[in-house]
């Protein structure tokens, strides 16, 4: 009962209109690209239509900011953009505001929330926008035939390097679905010693060939140099060089691992009020997909995907070449946050170790 | 460095040698800049040199990264290029203010640092002083310590005492960086100090103030100035402490330079080093030929 | 300074007390000027940083993430010693904490710290908060009903390590160590240790660093020293040059130097050195974070060393050669012990700023990149354990420090002048 007053009263508190001094917001993101996306799509409108100013900042990360912002006491964040890893473990903290969902705009055909956000797209503490995914990409006019995760690693049908994220997360999943794991007990498998064992011994078997990277500006990079034959990748990123570098690259989207980004609001946020306002607006069913035209990564809206139109060059049709057209999503895996909230340090540990064992 | 007359036939042929290995060793130095200058006019955004680069087609080269520094952020970028397209670029292009944003935090960083440090260090080079070591292995800290540790550390200080989020705040803690530089440089150049000068300029009736002026001051120069270039570079080229302690309207180039590297590392960042690389070289020629005038008015014989 | 210390020596035993009263006053009044010089900063360093890192430090021993949020269990294990097998009395007070902490949303910071000792924990904390609240007595048994990891003794262990505020285990993490069910220190599983190989690498790799730009930039000091002004200004600004270029377009520019497709190989087959098929790999390996570091803190040791050779007089070489030595004899007796303070100034700027350096490591280096940074920075940043991440930036600490103290005693500052 407690409890039921305790959460009426927060939303009274949040669903009051913003207040006549909240006339500008700061919201972080990761910048580049996709922070460009954002700012088209999302903050451009919204300063043109309510005359509040947005405050964009950029961070590699921007949970490492606002959880020093939050445990300090001194937060100037209103918005910030997270993965949803970082977002459960600090909303489990306390460090991130509880949302009314509720009062999240209907879909255009009547769908509340909770029948129009794909699964994983939405958090008591956070509000999806974007669905990206992690995906193989070749050169097409180098390497002809791709047609499944397995050629990842065979390197007698494909000689030449692999680039892979010189992290645990993903690389593992990506390994063990080589190997034949189904997506749907990929975790299960995952959370044994023995399926550990066995994703590092799928990886041994192409060490030597692997360029690791860190940046996700890197894969294009070796790619258009030539250095690997293949690599893991950001759809968003390599769809630009396609689209617009003309590189003759090419996607594999068998497999591929889907993630997220949500928007979020830090407790102690300065202009909570605004900052609602704000996401109710960009994670509208338009809004995500006026997104798509900017980046190649998908709405987190079901309802959104019939209003994706064309690229920003004005030819291009979205909706094939996001990580949520249907034909992409068979076979798809959808990274587990609360398996990686719980073996996070433990698998990197040992991911780490094998790294450094020549 | 001339051979002296007397030098025997191997000591010639070991001098060539040597003067070989500095050629090499300079050339390695130089040899990414040589890299990047011409990479920062590539007309495509890739950091290595395309065919129609190597065959000298003037397709293959642009100078759309350039551009860039100055079209991104502003509000009408698209505008003809006239008076108020220029004033727009100075006030929001956000490489501009980036560099705005550096020079005052590095130029203010450097002094804080450089006073501070060399102040110190003539103390720390004097045998009287108490607890040396220990003290030295306090001051050199700053230099260890994780920078991202460093930088959250500040930013939770800061924030209780009201420096985060200020000028202020990033230039004390770029100062702080700084200070390790200016200590472990000055100090060393002090070791090998005559002090029976500042004596002498004692007795011969110079105040403390005016011996370190004109005899001490102008012999640790070269000390000082190297380290207030490490104290300069620290800031100029610091992402972290920035990210955690400035706020929004206080980025940095760096800072500029490396946010969107989950997607891309823009090759806009070639053409700032390509800038910052001219303007450095104009400044120490600059220096330089100013020096020679001076020592010529002065009657000198050129060094 | 060791003409005062002479004087102070001859003057005791002749000059009886009056003498040796007015030489300790004027030393006290030394060690006050050169303290005062000093004081200002290190008034400043202690504020901007001492302070904010020893509080940022401290947390690598203090984590009140369980003690605070579970007050009920932890006073349980307080009052039991080790071994207790836990009763219905432990579990009762277990049960209360869990659904008060659900209540206050504090389950998932108490699940994050107990996941920190016995990793796949943090969920079983969660989702027994959901339903914590309606659990019937006896808990003994309705509390394992939800998952029998609440009766393993691996839990009980972790949850009795993390119920003090004040711990070690963060270091014991640091070092590969871990705490067995009975208390006892023993070492994590092979396939798990990380932590000293990976500090051992970072100093060798530093050693290596530091040795190569002190190889590569004694002669380049050197020259630049010698040289007539005009000359040498030019000179160092190819020195400088480099300095101004941000570290993020050199690192870029050695990948563009060094790749296969890249500017050596690329020579190097056009000159049919090697052929297509043989391009040496120099990036994304040892050889990679080797090169750009070295290029990235060479400026670091020829300034210290030429600011140093600047100050050392001509004459004392060519007396040398006037009395007989060979031009080597000269360089090693009479030289080389003149440039000792800047060769340490130099190798330890460089030795220090590599350790800490992992940025060009990670995008160079491979699968050898992984330097000791990147890890504290993983903690900071990705895994959000920012008690390890403080653990291990002590020990990094502590190890430096330590390594310049050795140093200061086996080379010395005050020993380099008398080579």
């Amino acid at each position: 009962m407690r409890k039921l007053l305790i959460m009426s009263t927060a939303l009274c508190a949040l669903a009051l209109p913003a207040s006549a001094q909240d006339k500008e917001i700061t919201v972080m993101s990761f910048g580049g690209a996709y922070g460009a996306s954002q700012m088209e799509a999302y903050h451009k409108p919204y300063m043109a239509m309510t005359g509040i100013k947005i405050n964009s900042v950029d961070a590699d990360n921007p949970a490492t900011p606002l959880k020093a912002q939050v445990e300090a006491g001194n937060v100037t964040i209103d918005v910030a953009d997270l993965e949803p890893s970082d977002l459960v473990r600090l909303c489990d903290e306390g460090a991130l505001e509880v949302l009314p969902l509720d009062e999240l705009p209907l879909s255009p055909d009547g769908k509340t929330w909770q029948e129009d956000f794909v699964e994983g797209g939405i958090y008591e503490c956070g509000v999806g926008t974007i669905v990206y995914s992690t995906i193989i990409a070749y050169n097409g006019e180098k390497t002809k035939g791709v047609d499944e995760i397995e050629d990842f690693f065979d390197l007698e049908a494909f000689p030449g390097k692999r680039g892979l994220r010189k992290s645990a997360k993903l690389t593992m999943e990506l390994a063990l679905m080589a190997d034949g794991v189904e997506p749907a007990d990929l975790y299960d498998v995952l959370g044994t010693s023995e399926g550990i064992d066995r994703a590092l011994a799928k990886l041994d078997s192409i060490k030597s060939e692997i360029v690791w990277w860190e940046a996700g500006a890197q894969p294009p990079q070796l790619l258009a140099d030539g250095e690997v034959t293949m690599t893991t990748a950001y759809n968003g990123r390599i769809f630009n060089a396609m689209i617009e570098e003309n590189q003759p690259f090419e996607i594999l989207w068998d497999h591929q691992i889907l993630d997220f980004n949500l928007y979020v609001i830090p407790k102690g946020a300065p202009h909570k009020d605004a900052a609602w306002e704000f996401i109710k607006f960009a994670t509208d069913t338009q809004r995500l997909a006026d997104q798509a035209s900017f980046i190649s990564y998908g709405p987190t809206r079901k309802s959104s995907m019939a209003l994706v139109g064309l690229f920003k060059d004005g030819k291009t049709q979205m909706a094939p070449n996001l990580p949520t057209a249907p034909e992409h999503m068979e076979g798809s895996l959808v990274t587990s946050v609360e398996f990686w909230a719980d073996h996070d340090i433990e698998i990197s540990e040992r991911f780490n170790a094998w790294l450094a064992a020549n | 460095m001339a051979l002296p007359t007397y030098a025997s036939p191997l000591e010639r042929l070991w001098h060539l040698v040597y003067l070989v290995i500095c050629g090499l060793v300079l050339l390695f130095l130089i040899a990414p800049i040589l890299i990047v200058i011409p990479l920062s006019f590539n007309a495509e955004p890739y950091f290595t040199f395309t065919e129609k680069m190597l065959t000298f087609d003037p397709a293959g080269y642009s100078l759309r990264w350039y551009d860039t520094l100055l079209t991104h952020g502003m509000q009408a970028p698209d505008g003809p290029r006239n008076a108020a397209w220029w004033a727009d670029a100075w006030n929001n292009s956000a490489w501009i203010r980036a560099a705005k944003n550096s020079l005052i935090i590095g130029i203010s960083a450097t002094i804080v640092a450089t006073v501070l440090g060399t102040v110190a260090a003539l103390g720390l080079a004097s045998p009287a002083m108490p607890f040396r070591r220990l003290i030295m292995a306090v001051l050199i800290s700053p230099m260890v310590v994780p920078i991202i540790i460093t930088a959250t550390g500040l930013f939770f200080f800061y924030s209780q005492v009201g420096l985060a989020n200020s000028y202020a705040g990033v230039i004390l803690a770029h100062a702080t960086l700084g200070i390790p530089f200016v200590i472990i440089t000055v100090t060393a150049t002090l070791v090998g100090f005559d002090y029976s000068l500042t004596r002498a300029a004692a007795s011969l009736g110079a105040s403390p103030a005016v011996a370190f002026r004109r005899v001490t001051m102008p012999l640790i120069l070269p000390g000082v100035i190297a380290g207030a270039l490490f104290a300069f570079v620290t800031s100029f080229d610091e992402v972290v402490v920035v990210l955690f302690i400035a706020a929004h309207d206080q980025q940095t180039i760096p800072r500029q330079m490396w946010n969107g590297i989950r997607e891309q590392i823009s090759p806009a960042i070639l053409a700032v080093a390509t800038i910052l690389v001219i303007v450095s070289i104009a400044l120490l020629t600059t220096l330089e030929l100013l020096r020679r005038r001076s020592e010529r008015l002065r009657g000198l014989t050129p060094s | 300074m060791t003409l005062d210390n002479a004087a102070t020596a001859a003057a005791v035993p002749t000059g009886g007390r009056p003498l040796k009263a007015a030489v300790t006053r004027a030393q006290g009044g030394a060690r006050r000027r050169a303290f005062l010089l000093v004081l200002p900063l290190l008034a400043f360093v202690f504020f901007s940083f001492v302070v904010p890192i020893g509080q940022m430090l401290h947390r690598s021993i203090h984590n009140p993430a369980f003690a605070d949020n579970m007050p009920m269990i932890s006073a349980w294990f307080r009052d039991h010693p080790t071994g207790t097998v836990p009763d219905e009395s432990a579990y009762a007070a277990l049960v209360a904490d869990i659904t008060a902490a659900a209540e206050a949303r504090t389950i998932g910071v108490v699940g994050t710290r107990v996941n920190y000792e016995l990793s796949g924990t943090r969920s079983l904390f969660t989702s027994a908060g959901r339903r914590a609240a309606r659990l019937e007595p006896p808990y003994a048994e309705s509390l394992p009903a939800l998952d029998d990891a609440w009766a393993s003794p691996e839990l009980w262990s972790a949850m009795r390590n993390v119920s003090t505020a004040y711990t070690a285990d963060f270091y014991l993490a640091a070092v590969d160590l871990t705490r067995a069910t009975d208390g006892s220190i023993v070492s994590v599983p092979a396939d798990r240790k990380i932590y000293v190989d990976i500090f051992q690498r970072t100093l060798l790799l530093s050693a290596l660093i530091t040795g190569l730009c002190l190889l590569l930039g004694f002669p380049v000091a050197h020259l630049l020293a010698t040289l007539p002004m005009r000359y040498s200004n030019l000179l160092m600004i190819l020195v400088l040059l480099p300095f101004w270029t941000s570290l993020l377009v050199r690192t870029t520019a050695w990948i563009a130097i060094l790749q296969g497709q890249g500017v050596i190989n690329s020579t190097l087959v056009a000159l049919g050195i090697i052929s297509d098929s043989e391009r040496l790999s120099l990036v994304y390996n040892q050889t990679g974070t080797i090169v750009a570091m070295t290029h990235i803190l060479l400026p670091f040791m020829v300034l210290p060393l030429y600011s140093v050779m600047r100050t050392i007089n001509p004459a004392y070489v060519r007396a040398a050669r006037s009395l007989g030595a060979s031009s080597w004899t000269a360089f090693r007796r009479i030289y080389l012990p003149q440039t000792l303070p800047g060769i340490g100034a130099g190798s330890l700027l460089v030795f220090i700023l590599a350790v800490g350096y992992y940025i060009t490591p990670a995008l160079v280096g491979g699968a050898s990149g992984q330097l000791i940074s990147n890890l504290i920075a993983f903690h900071m940043q990705n895994s959000l354990n920012w008690s390890l991440a403080a653990a291990l930036a002590a020990i990094l600490l502590g190890v430096v420090l330590l390594l310049y103290w050795l140093y200061d005693r086996l080379v010395g500052i005050d020993n380099m002048k008398l080579g």
